[in-house]
């Protein structure tokens, strides 16, 4: 792999992480005040339909935009009169968004457009085009140019507005965060309600601040799928981004900074899984490094409880198994044969990394200790 | 005392909920430029005036059955199994497996093995999240989250993969033998001497099983010392503690058997319906499953009845989508504010009620 390759590969990592980061800090903001957020996903789909739409119907990205973050704060009026108003459960009024805007995207935009649930295709205006940064090389010339050259063309340069904009959000956050007076009553909102109370600061009103700034957050993204990612709506487009958003947030510990690298981590997996359709590895590597993991798990669960070593036991075996059978499936084209890492896998890395860090093994993730509870006001 | 009524409470929330649900469904449908009395009559005609719109009617309900009961048991437990759909997914896996290496002689021992291996593969999906929240503290609805999202890939690993037969372009497993096939409706039908009953619906025995499935946890969770921890845990976790409740042990079993009852589903879609193992056979019924358990109060008469309700619901869907130009996704719109209504916004519901029987019980 040539430095180029690698250059392109960040550069698509840089886009794809940008959707995540938008709704990563968007949950962030939300259960830092202590309402868990599972509704990314649904608001990413709602503002990136709304977003192709009126960008299609009028011409005009920025009106899409718009018309995106209202969508989206539409449902988290919903989520806050649910979860903070009506004190209902968080988790089930998120569920019940994701399935309302994957519902009503597709109703409506059949009605709209008749195209089977998608939007007419964006032409140039109706998308956030990429911009040029001063100096920097086109496209066709970028093989000739130097390391230098090619870094700040193909990395730096060449991506939308929103791709700065979210990277410009992640020092904002931890701005408003850690030195403003509402960033420090927004978290102690999530930590203990009660106190913030106490000192005569409005609960509900924080709360709201919180999931309105997650809902103008998701419109972004949802728009930035829509209008610069790719051009238009089609049914289902978030694929499960909400919840890798959720699962960056979990990773990165409800810290800005951390989200920053958590996105770019998983948007890195993205761009692996679209740029090469076969990783090889040595067989010999992939069972040492199953057999590893098998047997620290041995280790591991040695002087633990029963039921310890049964699941973590019971997994280390079935580590051991599998590296057995890769060892054994290549016995004849010897140990040093390069064998394929099924796609499934690399698609699968956030998910994992995401239990493995909930699951405290590399570093405990701890939620905002009022997460997930509503406020009762003493009267 | 409780303000209301037991009926009121049990009945009377849910069907409002249900009405409201249905108007704003209603309201959506005239905004699209059609009929909803003409569509709630095409739904009626589809599916409970015709044999075979019940066939496909109880196909679904089968599935929501099992995955309903299964985010019941977890509710009881106040826990929050949302990783219906990959467990479903596991458990589909089980089924094939089991189907395809052990050569069953009749169909009734295959459904006997089957429903062990959905039940063991779901439990282990669900067991691990399970694991992780009673001892290491992760929490279990993000956890069954991403095992929804790792059971799509290990599905699809295998589809493409080791199961797949050689030459075959589709990601699926060989088709079953035979000998694994279950009765349709059709078939029990013309049994019994009924012909051109349930003509080509995908119902099976499977049904009965679900059936049976609501008899064993209403069993479970009101007749046996077991149901009673769990509800006791589901009430409040240090009262349970302090009567001697271990709760690293409720949480495993309850997961478990919440676990199994999703993997369950897949006999129903996989082993009934498309007899050899395909992507995406659970089409979002673990997800259903809360709605249903939602609605269903947790109580598995309750979950029967929502799960009849869902089953016509997807049934008259399509028939919809079929002959209107309103989409299938309606469906998921109805699905969404039946939970929502039922779940989140519950107390929009209640309260109102609740202020009545007040003022109601005032008076007399």
């Amino acid at each position: 792999m040539d430095f180029l390759t690698l250059l392109q590969v960040l550069d698509s990592s840089l886009r794809l992480a940008t959707p995540l980061l938008l709704a990563c800090l968007a949950g962030l903001f939300s259960e830092r005040a202590g309402i868990f957020d599972i509704g990314l996903e649904g608001k990413m789909l709602a503002a990136a339909f709304l977003s192709a739409a009126i960008a299609a119907t009028t011409g005009s990205v920025w009106l899409g935009l718009l018309a995106g973050i209202g969508a989206s704060l539409l449902l988290s009026a919903i989520h806050g009169l649910a979860s903070i108003t009506l004190r209902g459960d968080q988790i089930i009024s998120g569920v019940a968004i994701n399935f309302l805007a994957a519902g009503l995207t597709v109703v409506i935009s059949q009605d709209w457009f008749g195209q089977g649930g998608r939007t007419p295709p964006l032409l140039s205006g109706g998308r956030f085009e990429p911009l040029s940064l001063p100096g920097a090389v086109p496209a066709k010339e970028i093989s000739q140019a130097g390391p230098f050259m090619q870094l700040y063309s193909e990395l730096f340069s060449g991506h939308s507005l929103l791709v700065y904009g979210a990277l410009l959000m992640v020092p904002l956050t931890w701005f408003v965060l850690y030195k403003t007076r509402f960033g420090l009553r927004l978290r102690a909102v999530g930590e203990n309600p009660a106190a913030v109370d106490t000192a005569g600061i409005s609960v509900v009103g924080l709360r709201y601040a919180a999931v309105g700034i997650c809902g103008v957050l998701c419109g972004i993204a949802g728009a930035y799928m829509a209008t610069a990612l790719q051009a238009g709506f089609v049914k289902d487009m978030s694929a499960g981004r909400g919840f890798i958003a959720l699962a960056a947030l979990i990773f990165a510990k409800w810290r800005p900074w951390y989200a920053l690298g958590a996105c770019l981590l998983f948007g890195f997996f993205f761009a692996v899984d679209n740029r090469f359709q076969n990783i090889l590895l040595p067989a010999w590597a992939m069972s040492g490094v199953l057999l590893a993991l098998g047997c620290s798990l041995f280790a591991y669960v040695r002087n633990k409880t029963l039921l310890d070593r049964i699941v973590l036991g019971g997994l280390g075996l079935g580590l051991a198994i599998v590296a057995t059978l890769i060892t054994l499936s290549n016995l004849n084209a010897g140990l040093g044969s390069m064998i394929k890492i099924p796609v499934v896998f690399i698609q699968s890395l956030p998910y994992v990394l995401t239990v493995v860090v909930l699951a405290g093994f590399v570093g405990k993730a701890i939620p905002p200790r009022s997460g997930g509870v509503a406020y009762v006001k003493e009267k | 005392m409780d303000i209301m009524p037991k009926w009121a409470d049990v009945v009377l929330v849910p069907l409002i909920s249900l009405i409201i649900a249905a108007l704003l469904s209603a309201l959506l449908i005239l905004a699209i430029g059609e009929s909803p009395v003409a569509a709630l009559k095409l739904m009626i005609e589809g599916t409970l005036l015709r044999s075979s719109g019940w066939g496909y009617m109880l196909y679904y309900t089968t599935n929501f059955i099992f995955t309903g009961l299964a985010v019941s048991v977890a509710f009881h437990a106040a826990l929050f199994n949302i990783g219906g759909e990959g467990q479903a997914m596991m458990g589909g896996l089980g089924v094939a497996l089991v189907c395809l290496f052990i050569p069953w002689p009749h169909w009734s021992f295959a459904i006997i093995g089957a429903s062990l291996g959905a039940a063991v593969f779901g439990m282990i999906w669900a067991g691990l999240p399970a694991y992780l929240q009673a001892k290491r503290g992760s929490h279990i609805v993000i956890t069954t989250i991403m095992f929804n999202f790792i059971a799509a890939g290990v599905l699809n690993f295998f589809l493409v993969g080791a199961l797949k037969p050689k030459g075959s372009m589709d990601p699926a497993t060989a088709n079953f033998p035979a000998s694994t096939h279950l009765p349709t409706f059709e078939d029990m039908a013309s049994l019994m001497g009924f012909e051109k009953m349930f003509r080509a619906a995908p119902a099976n025995v499977s049904f009965f099983l679900a059936l049976v499935a609501c008899v064993l946890v209403w069993f479970l969770i009101w007749r046996t010392p077991l149901g009673y921890e769990i509800r006791a845990m589901g009430k409040s976790e240090p009262a349970a503690r302090y009567a001697g409740i271990g709760s690293v042990k409720i949480i495993m079993v309850a997961m478990m058997i919440s676990g199994a009852l999703s993997g369950m589903m897949a006999i129903n879609t996989t082993q009934g319906e498309s007899e050899r193992l395909i992507l995406n056979f659970t089409e979002g019924a673990g997800f259903i499953g809360i709605a249903v358990a939602l609605m269903g109060r947790s109580h598995p008469l309750g979950v029967l009845l929502a799960a009849l309700l869902f089953g016509f619901l997807y049934q008259g869907g399509a028939e919809l989508a079929l002959w209107t130009k309103i989409p299938r996704e309606l469906i998921v719109v109805i699905q969404a504010l039946v939970i929502l209504f039922t779940g989140a916004l519950s107390l929009m519901v209640r309260g109102p009620l609740e202020r009545l029987f007040l003022s109601l019980r005032q008076r007399g």
